[in-house]
This record gives structure tokens, sequence and C-alpha cells, in this order.
């Protein structure tokens, strides 16, 4: 005979796989038109880019990524992603040494400035990029190693 | 519905900053709690935004945005007085609406 | 979560060997500035007004007449003055102990049971939220606490020596922590917690939004985890030991400006 306890921890085993799989009543993974989950997917660089259908990034002195050297906290990493150069259409951050790699994607118009800032999160000290991409298929990139430590106790 | 943003709009020349922080957990679907489980993934997809009906601003995000997101993006030709309206989706299909003048 | 072991055993041992170069400490200082602008604490902050006005709880009432110290509704200013003593109470009390008596009288609640309750659950976020707009309502301004009351005088001279008790499996005592100047744990400042008026990013930066956890915490939760870091059991919430710490700290940092609700790790 199970014990309630063994119901009990049952049924979270359940509940928990069915959460993971999105499967539980109202936890639809509704996803927002047109959501680039292979993007967002993507463990590597090149993985991310090819699901963006953009060719192989090349720096550039144009396009700059703001960020600090060190973050006292990866869960909160400033970072910002800026270009001057004509005819950009998308801009991206992705942070090389995250599960996934791919932060955010961000698309440029006439109406806003091809400059964007946010906060990601950090697993650990990585090289973070930002991409530019062209209307004419050109990728740029700039990318700066961001340091993440741990902090003390408290404070 | 979800907490407010707060949304500040600051005109300067011909343009506007806009800052915005969303009250969301942005939770990556990574982390296990206590009992082991995995915290299912909760956190923006997409987000828009407005000048006085007029979208300036799509973007997507991943779940490695961070906590309590912070935005931050210029809009040309904005001047005080105009409106701007910010809007999230999250993946759990949960959205959020707000609006701000600019000063 | 390996990867954040061993990385912790590295710069332990690193922190251990030599004062951290004068470039981590200049990029640390970047980061924070960085992230000043746009402190999610104002999330709290918007929160916290909404509730002061919303009538809510058993009574159906607003905190519009909730007195913290400068009369029935009067928040400008009061967070600069807390703790201090209370006529309809008979005590001294600091903020989050103020917010439970009007909770309870005004609106209904059960204070012992919000006390009860675990922080971050049910009625500790409605605190939550509180704490972050009141203190921002006197961001700016200077801590004043009162003194003029003998009890007030007794319970700052209580939180001295709770400041400086030492016990618990490692013999430590807040003053371990905070008693001297220039420490550090790891890369993390030790504000000094003795000393007028003080560096401003102890007492004067708490309530604060913690960015590793995303969470908002009020000096009553600070208090909390500081006795847990301490190996110390859990304090009673807004127990008599964690308002006169209140009073100590705050007395001391007389003069220091409000930075409250601050950014921290």
């Amino acid at each position: 005979m199970q014990t309630r306890r063994q119901l009990l921890s049952r049924s979270a085993q359940v509940a928990g796989m069915l959460a993971a799989l999105g499967l539980l009543p109202g936890m639809a993974r509704a996803q927002a038109a047109d959501y680039n989950s292979a993007a967002f997917d993507a463990k590597t660089l090149p993985d991310a880019m090819k699901a963006l259908g953009a060719g192989a990034p090349v720096e550039s002195k144009d396009v700059t990524l703001t960020g600090p050297d060190i973050a006292e906290n990866g869960a909160v990493v400033p970072i910002g992603a800026s270009t001057s150069l004509a005819g950009v259409k998308r801009m991206l951050l992705l942070v090389e040494k995250n599960p996934a790699v791919l932060s955010a994607v961000f698309d440029v118009n006439d109406a806003v400035e091809a400059n964007f800032s946010t906060r990601v999160k950090m697993g650990q000290s990585s090289n973070v990029y930002a991409v530019a991409l062209t209307g004419d298929g050109k990728v740029l990139y700039a990318v700066k190693e961001v340091k993440v430590t741990l902090g003390g106790c408290g404070g | 519905m979800a907490d407010p943003m707060r949304i500040r709009a600051q005109a300067a020349g011909d343009k506007a900053t806009v800052r915005v922080l969303m009250s969301h957990e942005m939770e990556t679907g990574q982390r296990k709690d206590a009992a082991g489980q995995t915290i299912p993934a909760w956190y923006i997809q997409q987000v828009t935004a407005q000048l006085n009906g007029k979208t300036v601003l799509t973007a997507q995000w991943g779940p490695s945005v961070a906590k309590n997101p912070f935005l931050q993006f210029n809009v040309k030709g904005a001047k005080a007085g105009d409106k701007i309206a910010i809007q999230w989706v999250d993946n759990r299909g949960d959205k959020r609406s707000d609006e701000a003048v600019v000063t | 979560m390996k990867i954040i072991l061993s990385l912790a055993a590295l710069l332990a041992g690193a922190a251990l060997a030599q004062q951290p170069t004068k470039s981590t400490a200049d990029g640390i200082a970047e980061y924070r500035a960085m992230l000043a602008d746009g402190n999610p604490a104002e999330l709290f902050e918007a929160k916290g007004e909404a509730l002061w006005k919303t009538a809510r709880g058993p009574k159906s009432m607003s905190l519009a007449a909730c007195d913290l110290g400068k009369g029935p509704g009067v928040v400008k200013g009061a967070f600069v003055e807390l703790p201090r003593w209370f006529a309809d109470t008979g005590r001294v009390q600091d903020l989050e102990s103020r917010l439970l008596t009007c909770m309870e009288r005004l609106q209904g609640f059960d204070a012992a049971a919000i006390a009860a309750t675990p922080f971050g659950q049910g009625e500790q976020r409605s605190i939550e939220g509180l704490v972050a707009w009141i203190a921002a309502e006197s961001r700016g301004l200077r801590f004043n606490l009162p003194q003029a009351h003998a009890d007030e005088r007794k319970t700052y001279e209580l939180g001295k020596r709770a400041f400086f008790y030492r016990a618990g499996p490692y013999d430590f005592a807040c003053a371990s922590c905070h008693g001297q100047p220039d420490k550090r744990i790891r890369l993390q400042d030790l504000p000094e917690l003795t000393k007028n008026p003080g560096d401003g990013v102890g007492f004067a930066a708490w309530p604060a939004y913690r960015v590793s956890s995303g969470e908002l915490w009020s000096m009553q939760r600070r208090l909390n985890d500081c006795y847990r870091q301490q190996r110390f059991p859990y304090p009673g919430y807004a127990s008599d030991v964690t308002i006169a710490l209140g009073v100590y700290m705050g007395v001391n940092a007389k003069g220091a400006e409000a930075i409250a609700p601050a950014l921290k790790r």
C-alpha cells in the first residue's frame, strides 16, 4: 500500500514532468507570433546565427558593445548594443557561454535608433557579443569579455 | 494581470530616451526547486512599443534577460507630450500594457 | 552548480591571499554605477504606494491614518526617524513593527500571523512594497532618530550590547564583520556600523533590491539573514532585539543621507 507521502511525492513528480513539458492546464506554451524558438534554443554562436538566417559575423569597429569589465553578480549584467551604420535591420545580444547563447533580438527601423540597453543573466565569465544585421546581408559584431564574480555573504 | 511597468520617457533634441522597468520573474527553466523539481521556464518573449499609436520597437527576448528586466531605447522624432505605449507577452501568453507621456 | 562552486573555491583562495587589485574594485564600482539608473526597487515602490492607499483587510481600510512617528498619514521624512518611541503602543518600534501595528489596528490583519509568515509570502510581500515606498519618500533626507525619550536611549544601549554580543558556534557578533573599517568578504565591502555618520551604505541603504535574488529586502530581512550567517537562531520578526539593533545603527548613522531603497548585490 502506498503511504500518503509516497502518493503525494509521486503526484509531485508527475506534475513536475508535465510542467517541464508545458502540458499542465493553464500553462500552455503560448508562443508569441513569430517567436524564433530555434534561435533562442541555440547553444552555439554559429547555430544561433543560422537559425536567424544570418551568415558568419565579421568583427567591426562600427558596432559597439557596452558593458562592465566585471559584474559583481551574474544575475544582472547591464549590456548595450549600438551601431552608427546605416541600413541596420536588427541588433542581437549573445552570451557565448550561456546554455542558450541568444539573449535578445531588437528590430531596427526608421523610428528607433540602433542603440539598445538591457540587462542579461550570465552563468559564468564569458564573451558577450553585439551583432548588427544589415538589410544587404552584412553581419557585423563587437565583442567584450565580461567577468562574473561571486560576491561575499551580504551587502 | 501582471504588475505595472515603470516607464520614463525624456525628450532631448529630436529624440526621446525611453527607460522601462518590467516586473517579471524571467525564469530560465534551468533551475530546480528545493525538492529537485525543475522550475518551469517563464519569461517575456516579445516586447513592442508605440509612439502615438505607431509601432517603433519590436523585440524578441530569451530567458537569459535578467529578472525584472530593464530596457532603454531612443525613439526618433519624439517630443514632450507624445505618448509612449509598451507591451510585453510572455511564453505563457500573459501580457502587460502600460503607457507614459514623454516629458 | 558545480561551476559556481569551483569558482567560489578559486575566489576564496584568491581573496585570502591578497587584496583585490585596484582595477577590480574600480570595475565593480563601474558595474554598480551602470545599474544605478533603473533600480528594480522602483517596481516595489509603486506597489507600496498603491498598498498604502488601498482599502484592505477585514476592516477594509487604507493605511492613510497610519502614524509612522510624524503624525497620522505623514510619510515624508518618517523613515529617517525610525526606530522611535510611540505613545499609543508605549514602546520603541521600527518601520516593520509599526506597519504591523497599523495593519492590525487600522485594517484588521493578524499581526502575529504576518510576523510568522515566511519572507516573500503572503502579507510579507505587501510589507516589501510598503517599506520600499516609505523609504523612498525619505530619499535624500538625513537620518535623525530621536533619543529624547528614556526608552529610546535604553534601546540604543540594548542594541549596542546586542551588536557586540558574541555567540553561536563561531563566536561571531555583528561587530565581527561590521566593527572595523575597510573590511570585506571576498569582493563585498563590509560597512562599519559603529561610527557616526558611517560610510552611508550600511544602515542608510536598507531596504534594498538584491540583484542576486531579484528580491526587495527590508531591514528585518537583512537582520534575519545576518543572524543566519552568524549561525545564530533566527530572531523573531520585528522582535525587541532587531528593533534595538536598528536604533543602535540608526543613531550611529545620524546625519547620513538616506539612499534607500538601494541596489545591493
